[in-house]
């Protein structure tokens, strides 16, 4: 992205923002929504623009978890490591996962397609264990179920 | 429309009937994220596509989840003077044959869950119809005979996308019963009721709004907490998902109350569909004139916004949603002073859990004094708990509070799926603690649960098998503190951090005597020295389960001895 484009851009998220409540964190979530993570160049913009230090800005993005600071890869696969999830054997998907798309946590392939991310709870304890890739949640996963999950993204066994 | 008066209130009520049981066939598809996660949105488009001729006689809609999770997905049929039946465990293939049964009058028996030939949702009461003999009844199935479904009156009954399907079950009633009486007066009715904050802590909720209300200030606000972070419980998601007006209608109620014009919901970015249906309800209630200048005709003026959070347990906590929301980390600061006294921006804020707002609606409808007859004496009311994990019967369960444990886990749950014994269940999430099958004849109270050693947390109820570790139990809740510690206190930043390696050692046959002397020790600590929440309840997934099950601890200290 060009910098007048995202000048532009940004400062339309900026406009939208404007109420003092929830303002930084808005406009930053927002950004992240556009952009897939939160680029150096679009923080250093957002510093001198709302007069917030960068150092400030990098404090409040490493501190919630939701924020990321490289692109991830076109599918993120998150496994919920909720408390039901857990009980139900969410850590082995995780050992699953990495081990057939041979990256680890939080890595991405070398390809750039997918992501491999975990989550603290998305409340569909009901159907535990859960996966969601990128919008989609999918319930009671197993290990053994990975595969025909993957091959749906486009994964292609070795 | 603006809304002004009673009658327009009725006018939209009249519309909204029209949809609920109307001359026309309903179908109502259960689209609550557990819903779409076992593929209820296909349902929804297969009955979509096959009605496209039929909207002369069938109406499709949408509705929020009815809590019977294990049984989704769910569609509701309503056949005009019958009663409402729940399918359940519909697929997307069984549609037309759904369809061609109905509209011939029938129901498909082997589909059919139950049925409810009328409802109490408090706010109204509706008759559907009698007949369908084949079919149970809803209060014949154990999985809801020992509920009563207060806050969970509409969810998965109405259309969270219509206000006016809201309106018609009496919605909004008790916000104009509210701006009719003085804001004290509103208080001394919550008061009445006993309601007490369902996030977990308990602290009487009219109390906390008149400690607002008598600060006196240019500005005040009310805030709903709906950052459900303990992995385990959903009810939040799932009130604001189903009946997202309620939410609203309390919190408006509460602003009018306590004097405050500004409303924010701090809901957490992993429940993008309760985002999106709390966003659309709050557009309808604009558009309608139920937020924004002059509510009802009166001078009362309100609004809310929705902020959302990024990732961060701790933000749960209220001093630390207030930073979060004035756009620093979420680090909690002391208190007093409490947000009562000085909230966000400085001024006198009341923050309630997503539950005690859905609650208000309830207290006015009811009236303070029937409300607090509900559950026991100082519990009033009924408490929803997600029940999950080694259970039969998975799901939102509300019961009244001082329900036993084990009629939860056994009658309502249906006990352990797979024959192995249930041998404890996990409370209160990362802030609570394990309590063990002996333990399941105590009544559910803020009370007992704390003389347990757990708390009542904001419900989550994770019901674990004889196979289940509770050391490793521990540790996974000892990881989850440690790594959402937001590192302002010493001991919860390196305690837990100690802790967690303890328990590692343990868990790989190095651990002695001294390690579980050395466990207890580093609980006191943090338990005594921390500032929020986070760290004093933090040791509890240890204390307990150190209390209840210390044989497995020290069955695993005296494997590594031989």
């Amino acid at each position: 992205m060009n910098n007048t484009k995202r000048a532009k851009e940004l400062e339309e998220i900026i406009l939208k923002h404007s109420s003092p409540a929830g303002r930084i964190l808005s406009i930053l979530e927002e950004i992240q929504e556009r952009e897939g993570y939160l680029s150096k160049e679009s923080l250093k913009y957002i510093s001198k623009r709302l007069n917030i230090p960068l150092a400030d800005l990098y404090s409040l993005v490493t501190f919630y978890s939701f924020f990321n600071l490289e692109r991830g890869g076109k599918h993120t696969i998150t496994v919920c490591m909720g408390t039901a999830c857990y009980v139900k054997g969410a850590p082995k998907i995780i050992e699953e996962l990495e081990r057939r798309l041979g990256i680890k946590e939080g890595e991405t392939t070398s390809d750039g397609i997918f992501t491999i991310k975990s989550a603290r709870c998305f409340g569909a304890c009901s159907m535990a264990p859960v996966v969601r890739i990128n919008e989609r949640i999918y319930g009671y996963v197993f290990p053994e179920s990975l595969p025909s999950l993957l091959k749906l993204y486009g994964w292609k066994e070795k | 429309m603006k809304i002004r008066s009673l009658e327009d209130l009725e006018e939209i009520a009249h519309r909204g009937i029209q949809k609920i049981k109307g001359e026309k066939i309903r179908i109502a598809v259960g689209l609550g994220t557990c819903g779409i996660a076992t593929g209820a949105d296909y349902v929804y488009t297969y009955f979509e596509n096959a009605i496209k001729d039929l909207t002369e006689r069938v109406f499709l809609t949408k509705v929020g989840c009815f809590g019977y999770c294990s049984e989704e997905p769910l569609v509701k049929v309503t056949i005009p003077g019958k009663p409402l039946t729940i399918l359940s465990k519909v697929n997307p293939e069984e549609t037309e044959e759904i369809l061609r049964a109905v509209l011939s009058g029938e129901i498909p028996d082997k589909k059919a869950l139950c049925k409810i030939e009328e409802w109490n949702h408090i706010t109204e009461y509706m008759v559907y119809g009698k007949g369908l003999a084949n079919i149970p009844s809803y209060s014949d199935l154990p999985f809801f005979r020992g509920q009563l479904k207060l806050v969970l009156r509409n969810a998965g009954l109405i259309n969270p996308e219509d206000l006016e399907e809201y309106i018609a079950i009496g919605g909004y009633k008790s916000l104009h019963k509210a701006l009719n009486m003085k804001p004290e007066e509103v208080i001394e009715e919550v008061k009445r009721a006993g309601l007490r904050g369902r996030g977990g802590a308990g602290f009487p909720t009219g109390l906390k709004w008149e400690i607002t209300a008598k600060n006196e200030s240019d500005e005040k606000y009310v805030i709903c907490n709906a950052d459900e972070g303990d992995p385990g419980a959903y009810m939040n998601r799932n009130e604001l998902e189903s009946d997202p007006h309620a939410v609203i209608e309390g919190m408006i109620i509460g602003g009018y109350a306590i004097g405050a014009k500004e409303g924010i919901i701090y809901i957490r970015a992993e429940y993008p569909l309760a985002i999106k249906r709390i966003e659309t309800a709050i557009k309808q209630a604009r558009e309608y004139g139920l937020l924004g200048e002059n509510i009802f005709g009166s001078n009362f003026s309100f609004d809310i916004k929705i902020v959302k959070g990024a990732g961060a347990f701790v933000c749960g906590e209220e001093t630390a949603m207030i930073a979060s929301i004035e756009g620093k980390t979420g680090r909690p600061r002391p208190r007093p002073p409490f947000p009562a006294e000085k909230g966000l921006w400085g001024k006198p804020t009341s923050i309630n859990n997503v539950e005690t707002w859905c609650n208000i609606p309830i207290i006015l409808a009811m009236g303070g004094e029937r409300f607090s007859k509900v559950g026991k004496e100082n519990n009033a009311g009924t408490k929803v708990f997600s029940l999950v994990g080694e259970v039969k019967r998975i799901g939102l369960v509300e019961v009244p509070l001082g329900t036993k444990l084990k009629t939860i886990v056994h009658d309502i749950g249906g006990g352990s799926p797979s024959g192995l014994k249930v041998k404890a269940v996990q409370i209160g999430g990362p802030s609570g603690g394990c309590i063990p099958e002996e333990g399941f004849d105590t009544p559910i109270d803020y009370e007992s649960l704390r003389d347990l050693g757990t708390i009542m947390g904001s419900g989550g109820m994770v019901v674990m098998s004889e196979k289940t570790s509770m050391v490793e139990t521990a540790l996974f809740f000892i990881g989850f503190t440690s790594e959402e510690s937001c590192g302002k206190c010493t001991p919860c930043r390196e305690g837990l951090k100690q802790m967690l390696h303890i328990l590692h050692k343990i868990l790989s046959r190095r651990g002695s005597e001294e390690d579980l002397k050395l466990l207890e020790e580093l609980s006191m600590t943090i338990q005594t020295t921390s500032l929020c929440g986070l760290g004093k309840t933090a040791p509890n997934p240890v204390l307990t389960t150190l209390r209840y099950f210390r044989e497995e601890y020290e069955g695993l200290i005296n494997d590594g001895k031989d």
